[in-house]
């Protein structure tokens, strides 16, 4: 062919040894370029083992948080007030009901601190610790658990319960070895004999390792830490999910029947689809600012709702649930829909009760992830004010909450940093799992659905 | 209260009218010769829309503008003189006088004439409520009544219902258009307002971000340079790329050509679980695991790495695009068409001779494509960025040092008691129309070179 060739036995062995070293070299770029490939998917899965790992080793102790079980004496020198006001004492319901405020107020100024602080003394008699040391070992609001005791039942007076109080954050932090235990005096959140106190109580099993129910029950709170929960975030969360299900979901399957099966191919279709892709790509954040904008500077809607929330979430999940449906609408034979035509039907009838119902399976996948996504969703709801601390269960749509991903970002910023890390991670396994157990009854259901069909 | 009231009536009306529809018609059609053009149930819905619609028309016209209204009749209570203070005190007057009206009580004792006001308020909030709902009643009932008397054997109610039923899809489509254009103009008009404290080009070329809070007392608008930003958000998400672009393209390419069934069926989902996380989680994996690990990782090898760097935040921003690249990826070589690779391996290239060769170059748009895709959502991304990150808006070159973003920013500015009013929540808008432009731009790119790859391969 070119002069490179030599004529004869010569020049073949000299090619073949040309093609064996370029042979080598090529096998060998390969072997690597392989590797790179099993490098790049070992990076991949390794990052995944090493989220969830960090989040599970972190966060599943915070679920198991030190109690400590004391027997709590009554005391009715301590409680004041005397014993509850009864109804036939006093001529209407209203005047009753006054004298039962000022009880519980009289029952709330009692010295409940005290009544803690002989329960605890009497589980260690021989340990001389101070007063203000002692309390620090559990959190600030044993002595509301007590008061609500007695308000739920007055009849303990006198008599000694046993109680499980939670320990405080701090002594959690110490039992847990989330705090260095090897620091210094002064490097330490709790006095040297509190932190005796409270090994020698883990040791005599006054304090053991209880499931925290009260992650789930509880709301958040700055003031006792050791009893912040999610009860108010999961509310904050529930409530805008009603509204972006209740909202999204009929507009986003009518925009997408209309534009797969009855839109006319003009302009205005057109700009409804390049829009739709769009909107698709557009920045969570920006949906933020045309929710302060729009729904709260101009509408003048309260700050902090889920409703307004939920508004925003609605028009970023639109697009995802218009694109899927199409799609599913696409995969419907076109057959079925002329069978239905040549058998009279209207167009309407065709789409609604032919075409619309073989759709089911995948709007509903299409809802689902759509939830899904808009349940983690946190930077949107940062600019409408959602962000702020709320100490109480929402009772409306309207009502201040917040909702589980800010909650993951508001205690990732708490000052306790050791206990809130935990927490926070465990803030982060409840959301996982919640968008877990969506997925999972999407695929559960979709092939219910798909049998049937 | 009020709520029930109205939900009761239109409940009413919707029961009432469709039975009403319904038997009439089926009355018409029974025992006689007659046969309906369309069946009862389109008459009774017909019926139904006819008396329903106008009450809600009038109800939403009520709740649009009774707001106004109700100001400007209290305004009328009160004396002249308050109706000419600031907007803001008046806000305040007509908030003492609803706040009497409700029974709640205000702070300090009201005045004769806020009391007469008030009570004049409360009439005036029953009698229009009333009055609203009595005219929702009204025109239910006339509406009901016109479309009872049209209801006749040829009359064309399945036809009429369907009409509506397009032009209700119609409206929810246009819903997408509506949202664009609230997005558009909301930032327009919120960005125009704080170009009108803050000069454009000091805006956009500005080198310095210090936007004062008015509480420091420097009673200065502060410095508003969106460069130091816009370079944070740039090399973050060049990281980022850096991260995921090699690892999401090689996963893409060994699972799709070389992998066996089996283990791709298994390491697929288990790679796509990461575009599943919400990014917050992200931003704490940052801030706990991947921040204090590189900054180990910097003292053993002797650089100083920030926990919060523009190094942490872009590492773990592409390790959430992974998945993003590699399933797009993944997509676009399975568009290439057998018989070139086929060709290639016919011919004694090997394997990854082909691959690179071969199926790479002919993909390449595909790819660019999606690569810009995941920069415009690097671009976008917020909580990664605004934990991670370190928030330090200062301009400088290297990624071990702590930054900030555009959208980092947007939240600093406009979380918290903003007002509107103030170039220092009013910059958070300028920020997001920047964002929102680029991102756009970034996307209709992509998607412009996504659809000519597809064209070349159809």
């Amino acid at each position: 062919m070119t002069d490179t060739v030599l004529p004869g036995a010569a020049a073949g062995a000299q090619n073949r040894e040309r093609v064996r070293k370029s042979l080598s070299r090529r096998h060998r770029n390969e072997i690597l370029f392989r590797w790179a490939g099993i490098l790049s998917i070992a990076a991949a899965l390794g990052f995944v083992a090493i989220l969830f790992g960090m989040i599970l080793s972190k966060g599943l102790p915070s679920f198991w948080q030190s109690t400590v079980h004391v027997e709590a004496f009554f005391d009715p020198e301590l409680i004041e007030g005397g014993p509850r006001p009864v109804l036939a004492d006093f001529p209407s319901p209203a005047d009753h009901q006054q004298a039962v405020n000022e009880w519980q107020r009289a029952v709330t100024l009692s010295n409940w601190n005290r009544i803690v602080e002989t329960a605890l003394r009497a589980e260690a008699p021989d340990f001389e610790i101070e007063t203000r040391d002692l309390l620090e070992l559990v959190t600030s609001s044993a002595r509301f658990q007590l008061r609500d005791m007695y308000f739920a039942n007055p009849d303990v007076l006198g008599q000694t319960m046993p109680v499980s109080i939670l320990a405080s954050a701090n002594t959690d932090n110490w039992l847990k070895g989330t705090i260095d235990r090897s620091q210094p005096d002064e490097r330490q959140q709790l006095a040297a004999t509190t932190r005796t106190l409270a090994d020698q109580f883990e040791e005599n099993g006054t304090i053991s390792f209880d499931f925290a129910w009260h992650i789930f029950t509880n709301v958040d709170s700055r003031s006792a830490p050791a009893t912040a929960g999610l009860a108010g975030a999961f509310m904050g969360s529930l409530y805008m999910m009603i509204v972006v299900i209740v909202l999204a979901v009929p507009i986003g399957v009518a925009s997408a029947v209309y534009l797969e099966e009855f839109a006319p191919k003009n302009r205005l279709t057109d700009l409804i689809e390049v829009n739709i892709n769009n909107l698709a790509a557009v920045p969570s954040i920006v949906f933020g600012l045309l929710g302060a904008a729009v729904f709260i500077n101009y509408f003048g809607l309260p700050r902090s709702a889920p409703l307004v929330g939920g508004l925003v979430l609605t028009l970023m999940t639109l697009p995802t649930i218009i694109i899927a449906t199409r799609a599913a609408l696409r995969a419907v034979p076109p057959s079925l829909r002329q069978a239905a035509l040549g058998l009279g039907a209207s167009r309407n009838q065709t789409v609604f009760h032919h075409v619309l119902p073989m759709t089911y399976p995948g709007v509903l996948t299409a809802t689902i992830i759509g939830v899904a996504q808009a349940l983690g969703e946190t930077a949107p709801l940062l600019l409408i004010g959602m962000s702020a601390f709320i100490a109480n269960i929402p009772a409306g749509p309207l009502d201040s909450a917040t909702a589980l991903p800010v909650q993951i970002y508001l205690w990732q910023g708490n000052e306790n940093r050791n206990f809130f890390e935990a927490r926070t991670s465990a803030a982060i396994i409840v959301l996982l799992g919640l968008m877990l157990l969506l997925n999972a009854i999407a695929i559960f259901l979709r092939s219910r659905l798909e049998k049937r069909a | 209260m009020n709520a029930l009231v109205i939900a009761a009536l239109l409940l009413v009306l919707l029961t009432v009218s469709y039975q009403v529809g319904w038997s009439r018609s089926r009355k018409l059609a029974d025992g006689k010769d007659t046969r309906l053009h369309s069946r009862p149930i389109y008459h009774g819905v017909l019926a139904a829309l006819f008396a329903v619609l106008p009450a809600i028309v009038i109800i939403g016209l009520w709740a649009l503008f009774s707001q106004s209204v109700t100001n400007s009749f209290i305004l009328a209570q009160l004396p002249a003189e308050v109706a000419q203070q600031e907007p803001f005190a008046v806000q305040s007057a007509i908030a003492r006088v609803q706040a009497i009206a409700s029974g709640y009580g205000v702070i300090g004792e009201p005045t004769a004439a806020e009391t007469a006001a008030a009570s004049a308020y409360a009439s005036f909030q029953q009698l229009s409520f009333l009055g609203v709902i009595a005219a929702a009643a009204a025109l239910g009932a006339g509406g009901l009544f016109w479309a009872q008397r049209r209801i006749a054997p040829r009359l064309r109610a399945r036809t009429e219902v369907e009409i509506f039923v397009r032009l209700a899809l119609i409206a929810c489509s246009t819903v997408a258009i509506l949202t664009t254009l609230g997005i558009v103009l909301s930032l327009l008009a919120d960005a125009l307002r704080f170009f009108s404290f803050i000069n454009p080009l000091d805006f956009f070329f500005g080198t310095t971000w210090n936007p004062r809070f008015q509480s420091a007392g420097t009673g200065s608008a502060g410095e508003y340079g969106l460069l130091p930003l816009l370079w944070g958000t740039v090399m973050i998400s060049i990281i980022a790329m850096l991260v995921a672009v090699p690892i999401g393209l090689m996963s893409a390419i060994y699972l799709s050509q070389y992998a066996h069934e089996r283990v791709r069926s298994v390491v697929k989902p288990i790679i796509e679980i990461l575009a599943g996380i919400p990014t917050i989680v992200y931003g704490f994996f940052a801030l706990v695991t991947v921040g204090p690990f590189l900054s180990g990782l910097g003292e053993a090898i002797g650089i100083d790495i920030r926990a919060t760097s523009a190094l942490t935040a872009g590492v773990v921003m592409g390790i959430m695009i992974i998945p993003f690249i590699s399933s797009l990826s993944d997509d676009i070589l399975g568009q290439v068409p057998r018989t070139m690779r086929d060709g290639s391996l016919g011919l004694g290239a090997t394997q990854s001779e082909t691959i690179r060769k071969v199926l790479l170059p002919a993909a390449l748009p595909g790819v660019v494509g999606a690569v810009l895709l995941a920069v415009s959502r690097a671009i976008g991304e917020t909580m990664i960025v605004v934990l991670a990150a370190g928030n330090s808006p200062v301009l400088r070159a290297n990624p071990a040092e702590p930054t900030s973003t555009v959208t980092v920013s947007i939240v600093n500015q406009l979380t918290g008691d903003a007002d509107f009013t103030s170039p220092q929540s009013l910059v958070a808008f300028a920020l997001g129309l920047t964002l929102f432009a680029m991102t756009l731009l970034l996307n209709v790119l992509a998607l412009y070179i996504v659809r000519k790859f597809r064209e070349q391969y159809e």
